[in-house]
């Protein structure tokens, strides 16, 4: 208890708190059922007969520190309660009892009160918030609206400033021209005064001066010819040497013309022939050209023969064939200045023609056999470093890794004996697989080379097309023909022995001569006199056209690899 | 160079004869008929009033004095100076008087432009032409003399009438689609007439010989319009010089523009490909070197007033139309010289004072031109030149005038004239004239 005492006046200042200490005390001591509890609303024995007089005490200690009147004062009695003192604390519990529920009413009200108030507020708060995300979305959409108009504005000052120049000047040319109307209304007025009193003065004058010529004598014409009357035919006459002037002055500008045209013409000749040798040229001669040269010359004189006359498809043929080749011209260059750099050693390039997709799979297996090698050679090269380091870190390290070449515990100079074997072999296997890397690189430049010149054929086996291409079949016919018998008759006793090679042999020259012959091979050429009496021959000319399309159909790869092989 | 002696004339009527032989000039009432290289005194007639125009016949046989106030034309010979001829206009008064190209026919202009007389030298014959135009060029013979066109007006409209100068046999008459003609001129070749109209519309309109309308050329509305006109020697070219300042080029296939020509305040040589670049003629030559640009004085016209001093109003081809050179109006101290060839500035001739008057030698590409000082400068591609006329009373050039065969010059002035002689021997004994 003056445990309890000494507590009590040490929490005296502060409110109200229930103190475990001594109910702890007594819980250990008296009452075992009060420990834990903590409530003060829950009912529990705290007085039994046994502790009346501590729960007295007690009490009245929790009395007067509440500040009510003590329950019981030692003047009362040891053994007994102050019954009215008891039931009028009691009372004033009852009533600090009231008075606290009531406190917690209101401060319930309260606290829900402001629960509401602050409800209330966030609603406004979002509200408001949400207003003002609004205000500020109109704000930029009216600013944007402004800028907009300030715009239109400065467009309509700038067309208002041209409308005013533009008034300003036409006002500047109506006062000019007004101004010319009035000095010209002025004049105009001023004659008509000194018409007016001229005739005032005639009308008063009473002599009239006549008009008269007075001449000593007449004279002779400039041209001393006798003046004659006017005459219908003097008037024809007249018309006629009208039209006889116009006629001779147009005359004159169109020999000017024709002369212009004519220089013009020569000089789009010159050019294309100009453009012909120099995209002949460019290419070293593939084919046998001798039979295309007599026609190409032939052709050009054909040409010239046609574009003589002026006829209006001519003349656009020759403008239309120059453009082509200029930019056929055009083409070639470009292609060479590509080849010339891609080509590096020039060796000596086979003139056979690689067809293109034998062409292609060697490239992709010239490809793959170079990779593998780089591959091995790569490999080797790591095993090489290996080995050469492994004896380094021999000399240093204490493990040796299981495994690795260098076992055993032979000798250092053994070991590097073996290790230089090893490398003179390693060096050789490197020598031979850059030996086999520069052929490969030979054979992949030499087959890019032989591409190109496969291109180059193709181009002019093109451009041959084209430029003997011509739609007067008639006047090409004898020559082409004679050409072709020609060389019929120098092929055919070699196409005699055996199919296979004369036909290799002599397909060059029928697909020549089809090239050169026009759309209708078999209409054009007539049957060359061997090729009528043996028609067991299998290579003719109409022979070989007519085997031609059949093989052709198959592609010019099929004849082309017959030549490689 | 040589100068003769200073001569009085009155008027500024100083003929050379079409071949070359005599020099006519009037002095007062006087016709006087000198020599052109001695200038010795060969003829002197004496009219009845002062001379107020005097013109030579084509083959240089006869004389026309026309006495306008009087109505008086008087003809001279200079085969038989005994012969006379007057003709006497009467009551229906005198404005202008002209041969026509054979020599023996005359063309009276009436007062208030009532109609042309065609009086005859040869018969009694006398021709009328009614309702002629008075405008700026309103008759205009072909180089070859044998057409004549005539501009007339009727019930608001304007005509054209060809005439054939044999028998004056009316070939053509034609409306024109002009709203006021101005003037018309034949092409040198006598088979294109050129018709343009008053300054208020720009509009030229080329009409063939025999009448037909070939094209209608018009560069631009509502502002003042062609101010000049000139035909190229060879009629390729026909350049229309306008107020706009700019002289249009029309070629003579298409009759459309070719290049136009413009004459800015400030010419940058380099871009102009200038050879020789401004010239600036002073007492002896100065040949400008290249200079990064050059402005030119321009005087600001009076828009106002009528026919305003601005744009281009005179054209000159040369001889061998390789050269054009033009004068703008608000530039008037600036001649521009134009090569044809290449379509581009040759040069740029500008002058002390405003230039009265240029003209080209009729045989090679040299241009004479005056400023109204004692002083005659010369252009050709060579070189200019600047030469001072010897006087002692202050000889103002006013007009000047070659002699057909390109070796003298006549130069007028206000009362007296002069005979300037070119010096065609030895062109490089005289070093101060032609510099590079």
């Amino acid at each position: 208890m003056p445990e309890s005492a000494l507590e009590h006046q040490n929490t005296a200042g502060s409110a109200v708190v229930y103190r475990m200490s001594p109910l702890g005390h007594f819980s250990q001591s008296e009452a075992p059922s009060l420990s834990g509890h903590r409530s003060p609303f829950v009912l529990t024995s705290f007085c039994t007969e046994d502790n009346v007089l501590e729960c007295r005490s007690y009490i009245n200690q929790e009395v007067s520190s509440l500040g009510l009147r003590a329950v019981w004062t030692p003047t009362d009695g040891p053994a007994e309660l102050n019954v009215v003192a008891v039931l009028n604390s009691l009372y004033e519990l009852i009533q600090l009892h009231r008075q606290g529920l009531r406190a917690l009413d209101d401060m319930e009200v309260e606290r829900q009160r402001s629960a509401s108030n602050t409800e209330l507020l966030q609603l406004s708060n979002t509200r408001l918030k949400g207003q003002l995300e609004l205000s500020k979305r109109e704000n930029t959409s009216l600013l944007e609206k402004e800028r907009q108009l300030q715009l239109k504005v400065k467009n309509l000052q700038s067309c208002l400033k041209n409308e005013k120049e533009e008034v300003q000047r036409l006002q500047n040319i109506i006062a000019s021209r007004a101004s010319q109307y009035n000095h010209d209304m002025k004049r105009k007025e001023r004659e008509f005064g000194k018409l007016k009193e001229r005739l005032n003065q005639l009308l008063v004058d009473k002599k009239e001066k006549k008009q008269a010529m007075e001449v000593l004598n007449y004279v002779e014409r400039a041209d001393g010819k006798r003046s004659m009357w006017k005459t219908g035919r003097t008037e024809a006459r007249h018309e006629g040497e009208v039209y006889r002037t116009l006629l001779s002055d147009y005359d004159a500008r169109q020999r000017e013309l024709v002369l212009e045209n004519s220089e013009q013409r020569k000089v789009l000749q010159q050019m294309k022939r100009d453009m012909v040798s120099l995209l002949r040229g460019s290419k070293p001669a593939r084919r046998e050209e001798t039979p295309g040269d007599p026609q190409t010359q032939g052709d050009s004189e054909d040409s010239e023969e046609v574009f003589e006359s002026s006829c209006v498809d001519a003349r656009e043929k020759l403008t239309n064939s120059i453009r082509l080749k200029w930019r056929k011209l055009k083409s070639h260059m470009e292609r060479l200045d590509s080849q010339a750099s891609l080509v590096q050693a020039g060796e000596g390039a086979e003139p056979d023609a690689v067809p293109l997709e034998t062409h292609g799979q060697e490239m992709e297996r010239l490809k793959l056999e170079i990779q593998q090698c780089k591959d091995f050679i790569h490999s080797q090269q790591q095993l090489l470093q290996q080995r050469l380091t492994s004896p380094c870190e021999e000399e240093e390290a204490a493990a040796i890794p299981p495994g690795s070449p260098m076992q055993g515990e032979g000798g250092r100079p053994g070991e590097r004996g073996r290790l230089g074997e090893d490398w003179r072999a390693l060096e050789e296997q490197r020598t031979h697989f850059e030996k086999e890397r520069k052929t490969f690189t030979e054979a992949a430049i030499r087959l890019s080379h032989e591409r190109m010149m496969f291109e180059e054929d193709r181009a002019t086996w093109l451009k041959h097309q084209f430029l003997h291409w011509t739609p007067f079949t008639d006047q090409n016919q004898p020559e082409m023909t004679e050409g072709e018998q020609e060389a019929a008759s120098v092929f055919s006793p070699e196409c005699l022995p055996g199919s296979p090679s004369p036909e290799t042999s002599s397909s060059p020259r029928c697909q020549a001569l089809q090239t050169q012959s026009t759309a209708d091979p078999y209409r054009s050429l007539p049957p060359s006199p061997e090729s009528s009496h043996s028609p067991t021959q299998p290579i003719t000319i109409n022979g070989c056209i007519g085997e031609l399309p059949i093989g052709s159909s198959g592609g010019t790869a099929t004849v082309r690899t017959q030549l490689t092989s | 160079m040589n100068f003769s002696e200073i001569f009085k004339q009155s008027n500024q009527l100083c003929r050379i004869s079409p071949d070359g032989r005599y020099l006519a000039t009037c002095v007062q009432y006087r016709l006087v008929v000198r020599d052109v290289n001695s200038l010795q005194i060969l003829h002197l007639y004496t009219c009845l009033d002062q001379i107020v125009h005097m013109e030579w016949s084509s083959d240089s046989l006869f004389i026309l004095c026309a006495m306008y106030k009087r109505g008086l034309v008087q003809v001279w010979s200079l085969e038989q100076p005994d012969w006379h001829c007057k003709i006497d206009e009467g009551s229906i008064g005198l404005v202008s008087s002209r041969w026509s190209p054979d020599g023996r026919h005359i063309l009276n202009t009436t007062e208030f432009h009532l109609r042309v007389t065609v009086w005859s030298l040869c018969t009694k014959a006398v021709s009328y032409i009614k309702y002629p135009k008075a405008c700026q060029k309103g008759i205009d013979f072909s180089r070859d003399g044998s057409y004549m066109a005539l501009a007339e007006r009727r019930d608001c409209k304007d005509y054209v009438s060809v005439f054939v100068c044999e028998d004056w046999h009316l070939l053509r008459h034609f409306e024109t689609e002009t709203q006021d003609l101005a003037g018309l001129e034949w092409s040198p070749n006598g088979c294109v007439l050129a018709v343009w109209d008053s300054c208020l519309e720009y509009k030229v309109l080329l009409y063939s010989l025999d009448g037909r309308l070939l094209s209608s050329f018009s560069a631009y509305e509502w502002s003042l319009g062609i101010k000049s006109l000139a035909w190229s020697p060879s009629s390729q070219f026909l350049a229309i010089g306008s107020f706009d300042e700019k002289v249009r080029i029309l070629n003579h296939i298409t009759w459309k523009k070719i290049t136009e020509f413009e004459h800015p305040a400030t010419i940058y040589p380099a871009l102009a490909g200038l050879g020789l670049m401004c010239v600036s003629t002073g007492p002896l030559t100065v040949g400008g070197g290249p200079m990064d640009h050059t402005t030119i004085p321009v005087v600001k016209p009076d828009l106002d007033r009528a026919n305003p001093k601005v744009g281009v109003s005179s054209l000159a081809f040369s001889a061998d139309g390789r050269y054009l050179a033009t004068k703008n109006d608000n530039m008037a101290s600036v001649v521009w010289v134009w090569n044809m060839q290449k379509m581009s500035l040759e040069a740029v001739l500008e002058q002390t004072a405003a230039v009265r008057c240029f003209q080209w030698d009729p045989r090679r590409p040299r241009l004479a031109l005056c400023t109204g000082t004692p002083r005659l400068y010369l252009w050709s591609p060579a070189g200019s030149v600047s030469v001072q006329v010897p006087s002692e009373g202050g000889f103002q050039v006013h007009a000047l005038s070659w002699h057909s065969n390109g070796d003298s010059l006549v130069l007028i002035g206000k009362e007296h004239l002069c005979l300037c002689y070119m010096d065609t021997e030895d062109k490089s004994t005289d070093s101060n004239i032609w510099t590079k």
